[in-house]
């Protein structure tokens, strides 16, 4: 096993470059905050946890990250194919093609992340399309290849969503978004909504697909549990402020900040 | 390998008045390469507190944690992350899994994580688990439903499917019966032997008597009562 | 006969003008889809009113004018507009597609090739192609602005997954000098080919939802398909048993209560014409012994 791993092993001694780097990351809504001066790395790999409660900003974070809420201040650097670009600043067409290319969003409804009239081949294949795939026999077999990948018979990719539990619609949405192989993805409360057997079974699909592809992704949830099992690194949210950021079993094991002994003491065991 | 000097740690408990609760002081401590270190203490002496320092998952109040050339106590969660994917290995009272996943997979993962191939690493993963007596029937299960003792045996695979150049062992032959014990201490006697720094609570007295070469009281770092 | 108590051809002389500002804009980017501030019309809307206005616009006094609904001259929708601009322009009418200064229509484009200097105003329902996937107009504005078309082609998978080819068989999605995705209006695909390269100049008029656009002379405008799916202009495998034409749109016509049908071209001009000249389909008979 030696000579293997360690080959492994120098490779991972990667780029410092981080592929997101957020500075001073500001929304207000007319005097209220949003979110508050929030600034991060995150690295190739890296999967970051947001929590807190209702109201705490970590959704207005996500969407101002995501490029759905355009930020009163900060930069969003993102490591694209031409190098950092602020995706703050850059036109809404390049945004827009980020976003279905390299970046990939999952909501916690699936409603809100699927076209529910369209079946469950064409939601998965619409990303390929829209890259340019104009060859139906190749559309199929990736999308076919996807639901597989994501426990969906491939005798149901001709059904609507409508058709489908609330736990395969929501790994639909997972397919539909990693189809084309992005680098980050976002995703707001995941699990949400979801019974418990349902969610465990979601949270080896995406650690297994975080593995595999390599991919970076922010997980907004209230949700501690989920972040102990999926995330690397955890940020803490209370006002629209980063109160703790860390390592996740850290803040989670050792939270420093009061709102977050709070919150972990808060919560039966994680 | 492991070198630690005049490590500090303290709660602060925001929710009962700031109380401030010093646990540790002034730790200090050394575990060479191929050295099996044994912490002994009290119960609540501050033994599972030090390996949690050193895993990270604790923050330190003052002093070092170098493992390798890493400082524990200041390195960047990023950093911590490679640490512990690459060096430094734990092997913790309590498995911790995803629910519903496979036994092999649980045990295969962190040589999935250093991106070995996925027939490799099951490959691994299996002659462990064979070789801690799980038996193959239980390999597609989820160790959730197992029993205790069978529970650590996987968290031992898990903890021993990579070669860490740094270990830590919290109660490795608790609740295991006296074959499976035979087991772990050869895989710790193993590791020794190939290079391993590791550092260990063991209440077995005749288990730590066999691997440990040197001991550790955590009762001496711990603050006095008037500090 | 004028109807002097209406301005020349129903509507106002600056109503006119705003029109023909969008028409002309339409004209400059082909296939894109142009607000206009649509007026009431005296004929309920989904009776043309958006193709009325537009032919409004572009009549002169010396127009030629020629109106078909489904092919043919002689529905009562193509009647009554045709009566409408005779009664408030005044206009000459006829029924022969090479006669016509300017045509409209709803759901055909003539088989009689078009010439240069004609215009066919099409009467369009719904401009918008990405509609039926993409509800939010906001959205859909924004797509073409992009040219995220990858929708388009997700509809036409759905039907490739559902009946095993591309079933939709008219209002077929084309894309205009490789820019603007544009809904045809509701012609049958085989009409799509006729679209290209046109010597005429095609107008589409939406009177609800208010838009105009156009394809000028000599546009490219291709049909949209997959690469082991091409685009495929079919009709019914059957010639016209009329006036015999093997190449020509048919409708299918029911004529017993015994099931009975006879199949005949859609364009009442064009079969008409054929008939003249000698051709006689397999249920027809020559048209001076005074037939159908």
């Amino acid at each position: 096993m030696g000579a293997a791993e360690l080959s492994i092993l120098a490779k991972q001694k990667q780029t410092e470059q981080p592929l997101l780097a957020v500075r001073g990351l500001t929304k207000r809504y007319g005097r209220r905050i949003g979110c508050a001066e929030v600034s991060f790395d995150l690295f190739a790999g890296e999967v970051l946890g947001i929590v807190g409660e209702s109201g705490s900003g970590k959704s207005t974070l996500l969407s101002c990250l995501a490029g759905h809420l355009a930020p009163d201040a900060g930069t969003v650097v993102f490591d694209t194919a031409d190098g950092p670009r602020d995706t703050v600043r850059m036109a809404e067409a390049e945004r827009r093609r980020l976003a279905r290319t390299d970046w990939a969003f999952v909501h916690q409804n699936p409603r809100d992340g699927l076209r529910m009239g369209v079946s469950a081949g064409g939601n998965v294949g619409e990303r390929l399309m829209a890259v340019g795939a104009r060859h139906y026999g190749q559309i199929r077999a990736q999308a076919v290849d996807w639901l597989g990948r994501v426990e969906i018979a491939a005798d149901r990719m001709d059904d609507r969503p409508s058709a489908f539990s609330g736990g395969m619609q929501q790994r639909l949405q997972i397919a539909r978004n990693l189809v084309t192989g992005p680098r980050l993805v976002f995703m707001d409360e995941p699990t949400g909504g979801l019974d418990v057997s349902v969610q465990a079974r979601l949270l080896d699909l995406m650690r297994g697909l975080v593995r595999e592809m390599g991919l970076s992704a922010i997980i907004v949830t209230h949700d501690l549990a989920v972040v102990r099992l999926l995330a690397d690194r955890l940020m803490v949210m209370q006002g629209g402020q980063v109160v703790e950021q860390g390592l996740t079993d850290q803040v989670l094991d050792d939270p420093q900040h009061a709102y977050t002994q709070l919150l972990v003491s808060s919560v039966l065991q994680v | 390998m492991i070198r630690i000097s005049n490590l500090a740690k303290s709660f602060t408990l925001h929710n009962q008045g700031g109380a401030v609760i010093p646990v540790m002081a002034a730790a200090s401590l050394r575990v060479a390469p191929g050295e099996c270190v044994g912490l002994t203490g009290a119960s609540g002496a501050g033994k599972s507190t030090l390996m949690r320092l050193i895993w990270g998952n604790y923050l330190a109040a003052g002093g070092s944690i170098l493992v390798g050339d890493l400082d524990v106590a200041q390195a960047a969660p990023r950093d911590i992350i490679g640490l512990r994917r690459t060096t430094l290995g734990y092997v913790s009272q309590f498995l911790r899994v995803v629910p519903r996943v496979p036994t092999i997979e649980v045990v295969a993962e962190p040589l999935l994580t250093l991106g070995l191939p996925a027939d490799q690493a099951r490959a691994r993963a299996a002659s462990l688990l064979a070789r801690l007596n799980i038996p193959e029937r239980l390999w597609a299960l989820s160790p959730t439903t197992f029993s205790g003792g069978e529970q650590q045996r996987v968290n031992i695979a898990r903890g021993f499917a990579h070669a860490y150049p740094a270990l830590l062992l919290d109660e490795p032959t608790a609740s295991l019966d006296v074959v499976n014990r035979e087991v772990v201490l050869n895989l710790i006697g193993e590791a020794k032997a190939r290079g391993a720094a590791i550092l260990g609570i063991f209440h077995d007295e005749a288990a730590r008597a066999r691997v440990c070469d040197r001991l550790v009281d955590v009762g001496t770092f711990t603050p006095k009562a008037d500090a | 006969m004028t109807d002097q108590a209406y301005n020349f051809a129903y509507l106002d002389e600056q109503t006119k003008r705003m029109i023909r500002r969008a028409i002309l804009k339409g004209v400059a980017v082909p296939g894109y889809q142009v607000p206009f501030a649509s007026r009431e019309m005296p004929m309920p809307y989904g009776w043309g009113t958006g193709g009325v206005q537009v032919t409004a616009a572009c009549l002169v006094p010396e127009d030629r004018l020629k109106v078909i609904d489904q092919g043919a001259d002689d529905t009562t929708n193509a009647v009554s507009i045709r009566k409408f601009f005779q009664r408030t322009a005044g206009v000459a009418v006829t029924e022969a597609t090479t006669a016509a200064s300017i045509i409209q229509t709803r759901h055909r484009i003539p088989e009689t090739p078009l010439h240069e200097g004609q215009i066919l105003v099409y009467q369009v329902p719904i401009p918008e192609p990405l509609r039926f996937l993409e509800p939010r107009e906001t959205e859909t504005r924004k797509m073409h602005e992009l040219e995220e078309y990858g929708l388009m082609h997700v509809k036409l998978y759905e039907d490739i997954a559902r009946h095993g080819t591309i079933a939709t068989s008219y209002a077929y999605p084309v894309k205009v000098e490789g820019r603007y995705v544009m809904d045809p209006s509701p012609i049958p695909k085989f009409d799509n080919p006729k679209l290209s390269d046109s010597p005429a100049l095609q107008l589409f008029g939406a009177g609800r939802e208010q838009r105009i656009y156009a394809l000028p002379p000599y546009t490219q405008v291709v049909s949209l398909d997959f690469d082991d799916h091409p685009f495929d202009p079919s009709k019914a495998a059957h010639d016209c048993d009329l006036c015999g034409a093997a190449a020509s749109y048919l409708d299918e016509v029911i004529i017993d209560d015994q099931g009975g049908r006879m199949f005949v071209c859609s364009d009442t001009d064009f079969c008409r014409g054929r008939r003249e000249a000698g051709h006689v389909g397999a249920l027809g008979v020559p048209l001076a012994e005074g037939g159908m």
